[in-house]
């Protein structure tokens, strides 16, 4: 599986999905720079967390604008999986590659923290090696994570099994909607997600749930 | 220049300058200097960058050992961690700003100690944060630690440095004066470390980062004068900070560094341009010519005493090699920052300023900084306080233990460290709520524990004890995760110098300092002195900060303060006395502040401390140090970090069981391991010749099975009691 991360100026998790991916997939990712227009043939494009241009409008809106985005999009729509972390969910939903939007969490304040999820689908190229129902612990750390559409766009989701991630029941970290943690496009090819699955490929970190997530992918991507 | 400012006897008072010191000004020159010398003069002479008050007291603390690469009076202090890798680290404050405004005052604290890391070259991989605030009920104290957390948040997770460790107090003497001091921690090269001595004539200086403002104007000024009604309208002189220009800022200087095209390189921090221009002149032994049209400008007709004195965010000064401004300033054009080359270095030793076509200050570099005044202000030291303490001996333990949990200054800081990214660089392999954090040495299995601590009602009680305490307590945090202590960053926040008392405190707590250094060979390596730290009169409690840094040679051989198996035994390393005096116990549970700050036993410390490490190194992997709350609060940390519960079987006579389960005696530690290998610990602990006693067991459960805390005298209560006791306050208190 040959990947991708793209770094935008203020990116401050792309050296830890790059880390993650080279330890799982044994290939050093390819680190593309936010002010090109083109990325290279890969089969994977992570787009990492961190602050992208700054982020001091709605995150991940300058982002959305970037050349780069252009050229990922255009690479989604010929079939490149995607996946978003964090601040590469916001960028995806900012670009609409993926509905609905990321709002301020409703409790004002960044959280950070070890977060309970359910895996509610597992017929995805980035969830197939979990089960439905699984209970996984991926860190959050983010001021807007709190997913926003409306109902009949969650529906929709929900209805397609395109909602991939949701925080445990009574653990919602940022009141987002269905509490819904992460979704992928029509398509199935681009999910984001707010937790951080790069963060917990490390039993000393405290866990290594998020690892079946890229050995799921390199399975299925070769 | 524009609309010259005439320099008269008010205008000097004004600049915080007395008449000796202008006297002095005008010899140095052999003139009366011009506006902007003056405020040159008056800034590099303030408390806070000339240490006038504390310079001769400062030479006294040890600031060398054979892994201390640089000491006191570079940006930072750096130490060899080995395999090439160094650390550099520092930690300073930024009080005054931060009460005027919390957000951004905390905030720009956090990126200028950030610089001050990254202008040598490193990464920086952990930020720390120890806070002191007011009484809870003081109607201010509430808005300040939403608006300092908040803004220490802002900063570091945009830039994407764990905020891993530090502390949250509260106490009435800093009601009207917080306490924010930030310190960070980074890695870099032993060969790519860069210094700020700007040796050679006819090289380039070069500005870089953002443009230049009339924030923070004479911001070192204020932070070297007591508060008072008016501070308040100060608030024009915080800076504004953004992290995002410095998260560009230092991936620019990092790649810049790369190369071999810096000579020298120092942030622009309190007094900007004019303290960076002329320290690294005055280092390098040369002189300094700039020419402020040339300088980034956010404003038109800026004055050339505002941008002198401008202390905007997120800028650095570098001196290059002749030649390599092309490619100096292609790296910073990819990184979308100003870039500008501003002058040359001289071998003239003396600091030229011009400003449209004229020059408006022209003085010897030394007279910044050799020649600032350097007092010896009288001091008196007060006599310690002492005597016997008074506490009901029949007060329930347990009720006690569930008081002290939810206690302001003993609760869980878990919602303040909630809103700092700690898991951000996949390194922090200890997170926030135990002794110290750990940080992997990014791609090795070494670790760097560091931590931050003081107890400043020792300090009040007996500044030398106290000061010591602070040190010992910062080497036990990091000998308690299996760390070898190595260099420690000071914060020496005091009151006000020019009061024989508090000078007292200042030059008691210096000594204190330097003889726990000396004796756990644990050096100063840096740090800073926030003085005038007072109210309306009213000062501060001493409070002398201590940033420790450790080692861990691996990281799989780490202790964590959670119980981690049922039927463990409990061990206590170290002396019990029952010392009560200045506890938290008799503090929040008797309502006295009363009684002698416990006795720090250095030699004691070292050796009950390299037993502690030795073990964890042989494979204990359960530690926690006792320190605030005493022995019974430690054991119900560990308790509600694992999940566990515990049974302790001490007996005592009817007035030693207070002061067993809640005295503050120094050097102890509590661990957890296999009940089958306690003997064996026990009996090598007798040969090292330290105090060793196995007081209980983990994995006490009631008839529920649900885990409990109890003991002879200890009627259980549950852990998960314990924990819903320990996290409420804060969220609570917040709430409003």
């Amino acid at each position: 599986m040959k990947s991708a991360v793209v770094v935008f100026p203020a990116s401050n998790c792309d050296r830890d999905a790059a880390v993650a991916l080279e330890q799982i997939t044994g290939t050093k990712p390819v680190m593309v720079w936010h002010a090109d227009s083109e990325v290279p043939d890969v089969d994977l494009i992570v787009l990492p967390g961190g602050f992208s241009y700054g982020d001091y409008l709605r995150c991940g809106a300058m982002a959305g604008q970037s050349n780069i985005m252009r050229a990922v999009k255009e690479k989604s729509e010929q079939g490149v999986k995607v996946l978003g972390i964090c601040n590469g969910f916001q960028v995806l939903t900012e670009t609409h590659m993926l509905p609905g939007v990321l709002m301020k969490n409703a409790h004002l304040k960044f959280v950070c923290r070890p977060q309970a999820l359910e895996v509610i689908e597992t017929q995805s190229v980035f969830t197939r090696k979990y089960q439905a129902g699984q209970r996984v612990v991926f860190p959050v750390a983010h001021g807007e994570g709190n997913y926003v559409a409306d109902d009949e766009t969650l529906d929709r989701l929900e209805g397609e099994g395109r909602v991939v991630f949701k925080y445990a029941p009574g653990e919602n970290p940022n009141g987002s909607a269905r509490d819904i943690a992460g979704i992928l496009n029509e398509k199935r090819n681009v999910l984001g997600l707010m937790p951080h699955p790069e963060r917990v490929c490390d039993p000393l970190l405290g866990g290594t749930d998020g690892k079946a997530m890229f050995e799921g992918l390199i399975e299925a991507l070769g | 220049m524009n609309a010259p400012v005439a320099v008269t006897p008010e205008v000097v008072k004004d600049h915080g300058l007395n008449d000796a010191e202008y006297a002095r000004i005008v010899e140095l020159l052999g003139r009366a200097p011009t506006i902007v010398e003056l405020g040159i003069f008056s800034v590099m002479w303030s408390e806070h960058c000339s240490y006038k008050s504390t310079r001769i007291h400062l030479k006294k603390l040890p600031t060398s050992a054979p892994w201390v690469i640089q000491g006191p009076g570079e940006n930072a202090g750096i130490i060899d961690v080995g395999d090439g890798d160094v650390c550099v680290f520092k930690m300073e404050s930024h009080n005054h700003p931060s009460f005027i405004e919390p957000f951004q005052g905390a905030a720009t604290g956090v990126g200028g100690i950030m610089r001050d890391v990254f202008t040598m070259g490193a990464r920086p991989v952990a930020s720390l944060d120890s806070l002191r605030f007011g009484e809870p009920n003081h109607p201010k104290t509430r808005h300040l630690v939403a608006g300092v957390v908040s803004g220490i948040g802002s900063y570091g997770n945009c830039m994407g440095i764990p905020t891993v460790a530090g502390e949250t107090n509260f106490h009435k003497s800093y009601n009207g004066n917080i306490l924010v001091n930030a310190m960070c921690v980074g890695l870099a090269k032993a060969d790519k470390i860069f210094y700020s001595a700007a040796k050679g004539a006819g090289n380039p200086v070069v500005y870089v980062g953002s443009k230049t403002g009339r924030d923070g104007i004479h911001g070192a000024t204020m932070a070297s004068a007591e508060f008072n009604e008016d501070s308040e309208e100060k608030r024009p002189t915080v800076q504004v900070g953004d992290p995002f220009t410095e998260k560009l800022l230092l991936e620019a200087c990092l790649e810049l560094m790369a190369t071999d095209a810096i000579i020298a390189i120092q942030d622009m921090g309190a007094a900007g341009l004019t303290s960076s221009s002329s320290e690294m002149a005055d280092k390098g032994g040369s002189g300094i010519e700039i020419d402020l049209d040339k300088v980034p400008q956010r404003e038109t007709n800026l004055t050339a005493y505002e941008m002198m004195l401008s202390e905007s965010q997120e800028r650095m000064l570098a001196v290059l090699k002749p030649g390599r401004e092309a490619e100096a300033e292609r790296i910073f054009k990819k990184w979308e920052l100003d870039f500008s080359v501003i002058g040359y270095t001289t071998d003239t030793h003396r600091m030229v300023v011009r400003h449209k076509g004229e020059i408006v200050a022209d003085m010897p570099v030394t007279a910044l900084s050799d020649a600032a005044p350097i007092y010896e202000r009288p001091f008196v030291k007060r006599k310690p306080t002492s005597g016997k303490v008074s506490f009901e001996a029949s007060r329930p333990a347990m009720e006690s233990l569930l008081r002290l949990l939810s206690t302001p200054d003993l609760c869980s800081k878990r919602w303040v460290w909630e809103q700092y990214d700690y898991t951000v660089m996949a390194d922090s392999v200890q997170q926030p709520g135990g002794d110290a954090a750990v940080v992997r040495v990014h791609g090795t299995d070494k670790g760097l524990a560091c931590c931050t601590d003081v107890t400043p009602r020792y300090c009040k009680a007996n500044p030398f004890e106290g000061a010591k305490q602070a040190v010992a307590e910062a080497w036990r945090n990091i000998t308690a995760v299996g760390g070898l202590p190595l260099a420690t960053t000071d914060c020496l926040n005091f009151s006000n110098p020019e009061k024989p008392e508090a000078m007292g405190e200042i030059v008691a707590g210096i000594e204190g300092l330097g003889e726990a250094c000396r004796v756990l060979e644990f050096p100063i390596v840096s740090g800073n002195c926030s003085l005038y730290n007072e109210t309306q009169g009213e000062g501060i409690l001493p409070t002398p900060t201590i940033g420790g840094v450790g080692l861990l040679k691996d990281v799989h051989k780490m202790a964590t303060v959670a119980f981690k198996r049922e039927g463990d035994a409990i061990l206590l390393i170290g002396d019990t006395k029952g010392h009560l005096g200045q506890s938290v116990y008799l503090r929040e549970i008797e309502g006295l502040e009363e009684g002698a700050a416990p006795p720090v036993d250095l030699k004691l410390e070292k050796k009950n401390g390299d037993f502690v490490r030795g073990l964890i190194e042989a494979g204990t992997d359960t530690v926690h140090d006792i320190a605030d709350g005493g022995l019974l609060v430690a054991v119900a940390e560990m308790a509600m970090a694992g999940g566990i519960g515990a049974v302790l079987r001490g007996q005592f006579e009817a007035d030693k069981f207070i002061p067993f389960y809640f005295g503050e005696d120094q050097a102890r530690y509590l661990m957890a391991v296999p009940a089958a290998e306690a003997d064996a610990i026990l009996a090598k602990a007798k040969k090292a010749g330290v105090r060793a006693r196995h007081i209980g067991f983990t994995g006490a459960k009631n008839d529920k099975g649900e885990a409990v805390l109890t003991g002879v005298g200890l009627p259980p209560v549950t852990v998960t009691a314990l924990k819903a006791t320990h996290e409420a306050w804060l969220p609570e208190y917040m709430k409003g």
